[in-house]
């Protein structure tokens, strides 16, 4: 008899933990529109499962609380059933032993919070209250609901071309999002369940960057209308576009030298090199769209005067206004903001930050682009400071470690308190009060202050990235409704309006800082309902036939990911950083595609919107 | 062209072939359950998975196209144990009271599960619990419903009305009325498709046979039963009799049988309805200020449609009523009269291909006699062959007997009544006749026959060019209603009926999965019209003697008070809130 032993899994754990990544992986890929209820249940039923069974109120508890929830889903319940659940778990939640059980009540009392009417319908009509529906993931994730397994399908045939027109039928920018799209499609990919999500926008670049000069369609007959757009970011040009080919005569108004809104004003060319930029606005603005630049809209021409000579506006200004922390020394020299720089770079006026020592503060993309920008202009040392953990950041992980594999170093848990300035009013340092990580709020952790020292940073040059915001006076005084400090319009895109018809907003100036998907959606929307509100009906739809499925595409493969040029290189220039895939890897990935539109729910309902 | 080979046999089909119908080629029935051929072709109940050389995972036959050099095995092991099971599946949630449900013997899951020999369960059962309005015209058995989803896709894509939807996820998946509303609520048009289209017994009709057999059984009730002109091109359908032995006569002896006092034809009233409308619509055409199109009536599926789609446009529907209820009004009236009988004492049964007639009769407007409500039982097509079942009628074995006099003589005008395009042609006949004093070929507006969903015509009527159309399945009929929104169309005349094909295709009629009857049936009628002796609804005796008698003229006051309604005396869900 030894006195120890190595202890190694037998096979029924090392199952079980194959088991737990396995769900793990089912729900971080959960089909949106479930039933909460039954979900619920189910989860309560895991978590009864993950009881050790020595104490009541889980072994028993956990257990009763089902039996109730399946009452309410059987429609065996009344409503005292529902004071009966709530007063358990709240029991089992004081007096449950561990987190097993406790934190098990807690999911339960969440729910009754967040969806009792659903509880409710549940038992007294016996269904659930949310009009469920169970669509393609990645096209219902897709704000502007691209045909992405279409796409996919067709470059898995080698037809580049047709892909580009089919994505194009609802967005017309897939060299930008095939660069910079955050991808809200891939989070739910039902491949997930068997590996790892599909590389959508990896594909989508891959596509465009093999298709050639893909051709516009035909515009529709000209109609005699006359749109005006107002901003010519990537909701703009997506509004103006799909205008133009229903027929409309559109005109983009925009304040800067150039189109492309944050596209050129906010995104680095390392991410989307400007000639691509151009070549795709170029491309869209042949199919006959006016362009007025320098031209601020609510002060020369006023929007009154606009809506008189066109039919119909759409206001699609973004978010291009900086937000001021309001700490003492910001008045310093040397202290900018992120939009400005980004927004000089955008006009080729590339500042020189040789040998300067920066510190820029912010957690988000805009940081991460800024921060890696100073990097190719030069700086010596680069540092981010930011309140809260590494891990808490907003901005993309391939972002941030991008930003650190050239470079900069993070100060995570550094709050900034005030800029010191030498004699001559520049900063001399920013000084910051460490944090400890705090409780998790609205599910993001707060940062709290530390017993820690203020710590002084010395630096050049303090560039600010903590937001935008919108420039909206303008328009407020002529009349544009503006809530908390955005455009008030509504989700047909109308403005919240009754004297103010035939204007439409949407995007970044009316969501707040958002993503260039979003924007494109919304440029979507507004374009079918200015077409309606002008009294027309155009569709818009590609005559581009899906490749039949394959049968056999579910054996296990893992997903191509995309890879970068090496950080010592890439760091030198503003040349493209990432690499497209190999066609090799491009044909596998494509493979990977599970095909949702036709199996599954999709076939049944929602699987395809040939037109809109 | 694609060469593949299924069970060892090699053939060559077009590309885009499914494996199902790539096997149907071959002589190989592969077994569908919840496949509707362009209407669901989903895959989800699994039944007919086969196996495909190189694929690990079994692939339905009804959804997946056939390539190049595939070998398909429809019954291999693995093929044919993971059918028998997912049958055996759907079974532990299916109520299989065989015994005292509808579609026993005419049940496509039943068949399956006998053909596959399943005599015993593995798994316990579990049935849904959902409660339903069991005095609503459509009755739906949750604990029967087998998630086919048929019903939905009949509903949003033949008839464009989405009553079903999905309801619920995971195990609770369901069918349920759509948008969370109670059937009671919606805006069902109650035309059946989705009754005729279910695999199974979940959807049905109210069964009113009862009621009839109470009737027969008072010795104080005196039963008059009008039978529908659809009913004679199909009721044989239940008993495997041929369309030219289960004549609209051998159901009259059959009803006779049962002991009907008086067994009538609706195609009599259907020429009053003609009498009615033809001249209602020649007025309308005198009128300056008349809207147009006129729209036909006599359908109550499309007259739920109109009032709850384009309530605005509920004026235009002509206001002669069914020839259903103008029986009905008849029967407790004039021919009450001729019995010299209380009309309290008639008791009015049809016989109709349709669910929404049900309701029809119902409606608080239709009780002009004075006695009651006009119709007071109104049982479809598979209600009356039930009920022949019942008194243990034996149909193949009747002699032919004549319909009673005098509201059982009809033309071949009202006979059409029962197809898509029979009403319109039929009071083309007859307005014809009345304008220029002389009948037409009873041929001429042939144009607007066939299975089309949506037909149109002109004809010179007397000098004036008449422009009408036809549709019929409620999904035309929308596309016809927006064409005329938008005034891309311009008709004076439109008869819509509810049902694909038209009455013939009723939602009321006998069921055979997968098959479409419609067009067959029509051919019946136009049959039956061609070789009748009286082509003309203006010429039958029996409508020119109940003018003469009791109702005067055609849109006399009296007529007005018993064959037209005010289609605003009621409302349909939701009608009227905006």
């Amino acid at each position: 008899m030894s006195r120890l032993s190595i202890i190694t899994q037998d096979q029924a754990q090392t199952t079980v933990e194959e088991l737990y990544k396995d769900l793990e992986r089912r729900i971080s890929a959960s089909p949106p529109g479930l039933c909460p209820v039954d979900l619920a249940a189910s989860f309560l039923k895991v978590c009864h499962a993950q009881s050790c069974g020595k104490c009541v109120p889980c072994r028993v508890g956990l257990g009763q609380l089902q039996e109730l929830m399946e009452a309410v889903l059987n429609g065996e319940a009344d409503l005292g059933t529902l004071d009966l659940i709530e007063e358990t778990a709240r029991n089992i939640f004081y007096s449950a032993d561990c987190a097993i059980g406790y934190e098990a009540a807690q999911m339960v009392l969440k729910g009754l919070r967040g969806f009792r009417d659903d509880f409710e319908e549940h038992i007294l009509r016996g269904r659930c209250k949310l009009e469920l529906n169970q669509p393609v993931p990645c096209v219902s994730q897709c704000p502007a609901g691209v045909d992405i397994p279409g796409y996919i399908a067709l470059v898995a045939e080698g037809r580049y071309g047709d892909a580009v027109r089919l994505i194009r039928k609802d967005n017309p920018l897939p060299a930008v999002c095939g660069l910079i799209c955050e991808h809200p499609c891939e989070v739910r990919c039902r491949r997930t369940l068997i590996d790892d999500p599909v590389n959508i926008r990896g594909l989508k670049r891959f596509a465009v960057d093999h298709a050639g000069e893909v051709p516009l369609p035909v515009p529709a007959i000209p109609t005699d209308k006359k749109v005006a757009v107002i901003g010519g970011g990537p909701g703009g040009i997506s509004a103006a576009y799909y205008l133009s080919l229903m027929g409309h005569q559109v005109t983009i108004f925009e304040q800067r030298k150039h189109l492309g809104g944050m596209l050129r004003y906010g995104i680095p060319n390392y991410r989307l090199p400007r000639e691509i930029l151009d070549q795709e606005i170029d491309h869209l603005l042949s199919i006959g769209i006016q362009v007025k630049t320098g031209v601020t809209v609510g002060e020369d021409p006023d929007i009154t005067e606009l809506r008189k000579e066109y039919d119909a506006v759409y206001i699609a200004i973004g978010a291009h206004t900086d937000r001021k922390m309001g700490i003492e020394g910001e008045d310093a020299k040397g202290v900018i903001s992120a939009v400005e720089m980004l927004r000089g770079i955008g006009d080729g006026e590339m500042p020189d930050f040789t040998g300067k020592d920066i510190i820029v503060i912010g957690g988000g993309n805009v940081a991460m682009d800024v921060a890696r920008s100073a990097i190719r202009l030069g700086a010596k040392r680069l540092r981010i400071a930011y309140r809260r953990r590494a891990v808490d950041m907003t901005a993309m992980r391939e972002e941030v470690e991008g930003a650190i594999e050239e470079g900069c170093e993070l100060l995570d848990l550094h709050a900034p308190l005030r800029i010191e300035k030498d004699a001559d009013g520049k900063v001399a340092a920013l000084w910051v009060k460490p944090q400890i990580i705090g409780p998790v709020k609205r599910g993001r952790p707060a940062p709290v202050d530390s017993s820690q020292e203020e710590q002084r940073l010395a630096c050049d040059m303090v560039i600010v990235a903590i937001g935008q915001g919108i420039e909206s006076k303008e328009f407020e005084k002529q009349g544009i409704p503006v809530k908390r400090g955005v455009i008030d319009a509504l989700n047909w895109s109308g403005i919240n309006s009754k004297d103010l018809t035939g204007v439409f907003a949407g995007g970044d100036c009316v969501t707040g800082p958002a993503t260039v998907i979003r924007a494109i959606a919304a440029g979507k929307v507004a374009a079918a309902n200015i077409d309606e509100y002008l009294g027309y009906n155009h569709r818009i739809s590609v005559d581009v036939e899906i490749p039949r499925v394959r049968l056999d595409d579910r054996k296990s493969c893992a997903r191509v990911n995309m890879k970068e040029r090496q950080p010592s290189d890439r760091a030198k220039d503003f040349e493209l950083i990432e690499c497209g895939m190999t066609c090799e890897e491009a044909g596998q990935e494509a493979r990977r595609c599970l095909r949702c539109d036709h199996f599954g729910f999709g076939i049944l309902k929602g699987g395809r919107v040939e037109k809109w | 062209m694609v060469n593949l080979t299924i069970d060892g046999r090699k053939i060559t089909v077009e590309e885009g072939t499914t494996i199902l119908d790539a096997a149907a080629l071959a002589g190989i029935r592969i077994p569908t359950l919840c496949y509707l051929r362009d209407i669901n072709e989903i895959g989800a109940c699994r039944v007919c998975v086969v196996e495909v050389e190189g694929c690990a995972k079994l692939v339905t036959a009804c959804n997946n196209k056939v390539w190049e050099g595939m070998v398909v095995q429809t019954n291999s092991p693995k093929a044919r144990k993971s059918r028998r099971n997912n049958v055996e599946l759907i079974l532990s949630q299916h109520d299989c009271q065989c015994a005292t449900c509808v579609r026993s013997g005419n049940c496509t899951l039943q068949t399956i599960s006998n053909d596959l020999g399943i005599l015993e369960l593995p798994f316990e059962k579990k049935l849904p619990k959902a409660s339903w309005p069991m005095d609503f015209p459509l009755i739906r058995d949750a604990k029967k419903c087998v998630k086919c989803m048929r019903c939905i896709q009949v509903c949003d894509k033949i008839q464009s009305l989405n009553i079903w939807d999905v309801a619920g996820t995971g195990s609770r998946t369901t069918v349920d009325v759509s948008k969370n509303r109670k059937i009671t609520e919606a805006d069902c048009a109650l035309c059946g498709q989705c009754i005729t289209h279910c695999p199974v017994g979940a959807l049905r009709e109210r069964d009113d046979v009862d009621k009839a057999l109470d009737a027969l059984a008072d010795p104080d009730k005196i039963t008059v039963v009008q039978v529908a002109p659809a009913i004679r091109t199909a009721w044989g359908e239940s008993f495997g009799l041929t369309r030219e032995f289960a004549t609209a006569k051998r159901l009259a002896a059959a009803l006779k049988q049962m002991g009907f006092d008086y067994v009538f034809d609706t195609t009599f009233s259907a020429d009053l309805t003609i009498m009615e409308e033809a001249n209602e619509f020649l007025e309308r055409l005198k009128d300056k200020d008349a809207k147009f199109p006129m729209f036909t009536s006599c359908c109550p599926g499309w007259v739920r449609f109109l009032k709850s789609q384009y309530p605005d446009m509920t004026d235009q529907l002509s206001s002669a009523k069914s020839p259903q209820q103008m029986f009905g009004a008849v029967a407790k009236t004039y021919y009450a009269q001729i019995l010299g009988v209380d009309p309290a004492r008639i008791c009015s049964i049809s016989i109709m291909p349709c669910v929404a007639k049900k309701q029809e009769s119902a409606l608080p407007t239709m009780n002009d006699a004075g006695a009651g409500q006009d119709v007071d039982i109104v049982l479809t097509t598979r209600e009356i062959c039930r009920m022949i079942r019942a008194l243990h009628i034996s149909p193949e074995k009747l002699e032919e007997e004549e319909f009673d006099a005098p509201l059982g003589t009809g033309s071949g005008a009202g006979v059409i009544f029962g197809a898509t395009g029979g009403v319109m042609e039929a009071a083309l006949r007859t307005a014809y006749f009345l304008v220029t004093g002389r009948n037409p070929d009873p041929d001429s507006f042939k144009e607007v026959r066939g299975m089309d969903g949506w037909k149109e015509a002109s004809f010179n009527l007397a000098g004036t060019c008449l422009k009408v159309a036809v549709a019929s399945g409620l999904g035309n009929t929308r596309k016809l209603m927006k064409a005329i929104r938008k005034g891309k169309v311009d008709y004076q005349f439109v008869e819509i009926m509810a049902c694909p094909g038209g009455c013939a295709g009723g939602g009321g009629q006998p069921i055979r999965d997968g098959a479409e009857l419609a067009g067959d049936r029509c051919q019946v009628l136009y049959g039956l019209d061609k070789v009748s002796s009286l082509r003309f609804s203006h010429e039958n005796p029996s409508v020119r003697k109940c003018y003469e008698d009791f109702l005067e003229a055609p849109l006399s006051h009296r007529a007005h008070e018993l064959l037209h309604t005010d289609h605003h005396g009621w409302q349909m869900p939701g009608e009227g809130r905006e």
